[in-house]
């Protein structure tokens, strides 16, 4: 009996645990969160964004990731990088990336130097060239598959150099080309 | 209960897309594993798969040490563009010289085998014979072909299945686009039909199906 008393008063009686409470007054709880936000936003500066109402006529290359929702008609090179084709986009280009992800439509030849997916809505029409595939049920795909082993390191850096060089600024650079913008 | 719907094709709620099942019915096949056997060595072959996109064939063919090549032949021979008024007031037909322009488009004798799984008995009349002379155009000499081809018991409702390769034995059937049974081939019919080829064996498949091995 006293023993239990004694223990249920000692936190009643025993307001010791306050320094930092007061100092960081309400808002603790929500600290992680405000700690998780600048990732979030670093994380989709890292990725260059092209929407839907976007045409490119001419080379896309870029040392970034890249969104692609719009529509590009000739070459796009990320080498390093992915990319990422969503579902409104529509590619009539070569593709040359690290990963690429397809959502839309693409005509032309891919190459995905670790991976290329190829999602439910995705419609190919080309020859796939890469060390790994996933293709979903519902995709639509024409061409041929070539797996390919891993290339050597020497040549990724190589081609990474290139790249990022050729956009000292921005990420993602448009050549020899018409970036036309259009509401649809 | 929504199992046995899902079996047999009645709701087709769980598609990945419209007309599509996710359920998967394995069938071991004797045809696919005499066709697995024809392709083992050397590496490198160019397979060309005829049926849907399948990853599980592209992985297949690809662990092999081959090339794969895909071209869902039904699909494009189903498109509507290819659809043009027929010789008749009122009718229709499917304009061949232009699937055959725009599909199909390889080299003679490109492909050391090829996939057809049951093509055949879906495809629009019009583009049987000339999808099977291009297949024998692009196959090579000694090159193998599977085909399956439906029995008279399955039925005009026979449901269209895209075939999966799960081993070199056993095949997953799920129950594709819906596409009606256009006919049913009599054993002679198939060896008519495939008269250019050299050899040409038959199997008797489970649920009413043949299977057919050609060498050309």
């Amino acid at each position: 009996m006293w023993k239990s008393r004694r223990e249920e008063e000692k936190p009643a009686t025993s307001p010791t645990p306050q320094p930092p409470a007061p100092v960081v007054p309400a808002p603790t709880s929500y600290q992680p969160r405000t700690v998780e936000k600048p990732r979030v936003d670093t994380y989709r500066a890292d990725v260059a964004h092209i929407g839907k109402s976007v045409i490119i006529k001419g080379e896309l290359s870029g040392s970034e990731d890249l969104y692609l929702d719009g529509e590009v008609e000739g070459n796009i090179d990320l080498r390093n990088h992915n990319l990422v084709i969503g579902p409104n986009g529509r590619v009539r280009a070569n593709v040359h990336a690290k990963d690429v992800v397809i959502h839309g439509k693409v005509d032309g030849n891919v190459t995905g130097v670790e991976k290329v997916e190829l999602k439910k809505s995705a419609l190919l029409n080309g020859d796939i060239s890469t060390q790994r595939i996933v293709i979903e049920d519902g995709a639509f795909f024409k061409g041929s598959i070539d797996i390919r082993k891993a290339e050597t390191k020497q040549e990724a850096g190589r081609v990474s150099v290139q790249a990022a060089s050729a956009s000292p600024s921005s990420g993602v650079t448009v050549s020899g080309a018409s970036a036309t913008v259009e509401r649809k | 209960m929504s199992f046995f719907r899902n079996l047999f094709g009645g709701s087709t709620h769980q598609s990945s897309a419209p007309g599509e099942n996710t359920v998967r019915i394995p069938r071991r096949s004797t045809g696919f594993n005499q066709f697995t056997k024809a392709i083992l060595r050397p590496d490198g072959q160019k397979i060309l798969d005829l049926g849907s996109t399948s990853s599980s064939n592209i992985n297949f063919i690809t662990g092999l040490g081959h090339k794969a090549y895909n071209e869902d032949v039904l699909m494009e021979g189903n498109a509507s563009r290819l659809v043009i008024p027929g010789p008749k007031e009122d009718t229709t037909t499917i304009d061949v010289e232009r699937f055959l322009a725009e599909d199909m488009q390889y080299d003679s004798e490109t492909f050391d085998a090829v996939l057809m799984w049951d093509v055949c008995d879906y495809l629009p009349e019009p583009l049987v014979k000339p999808v099977v002379e291009r297949i024998h155009r692009i196959t090579k000499p000694s090159g193998a072909l599977l085909a399956f081809f439906h029995t008279r018991d399955a039925g005009p409702e026979a449901p269209y299945y895209r075939y999966h390769i799960k081993t070199d034995e056993t095949l997953e059937l799920q129950q594709g686009p819906h596409f009606q049974l256009q006919r049913v081939f009599q054993n002679r019919h198939v060896e008519n039909l495939f008269h250019e080829y050299n050899s040409i064996k038959f199997f008797l498949g489970k649920e009413n199906i043949r299977e057919v091995l050609l060498v050309r």
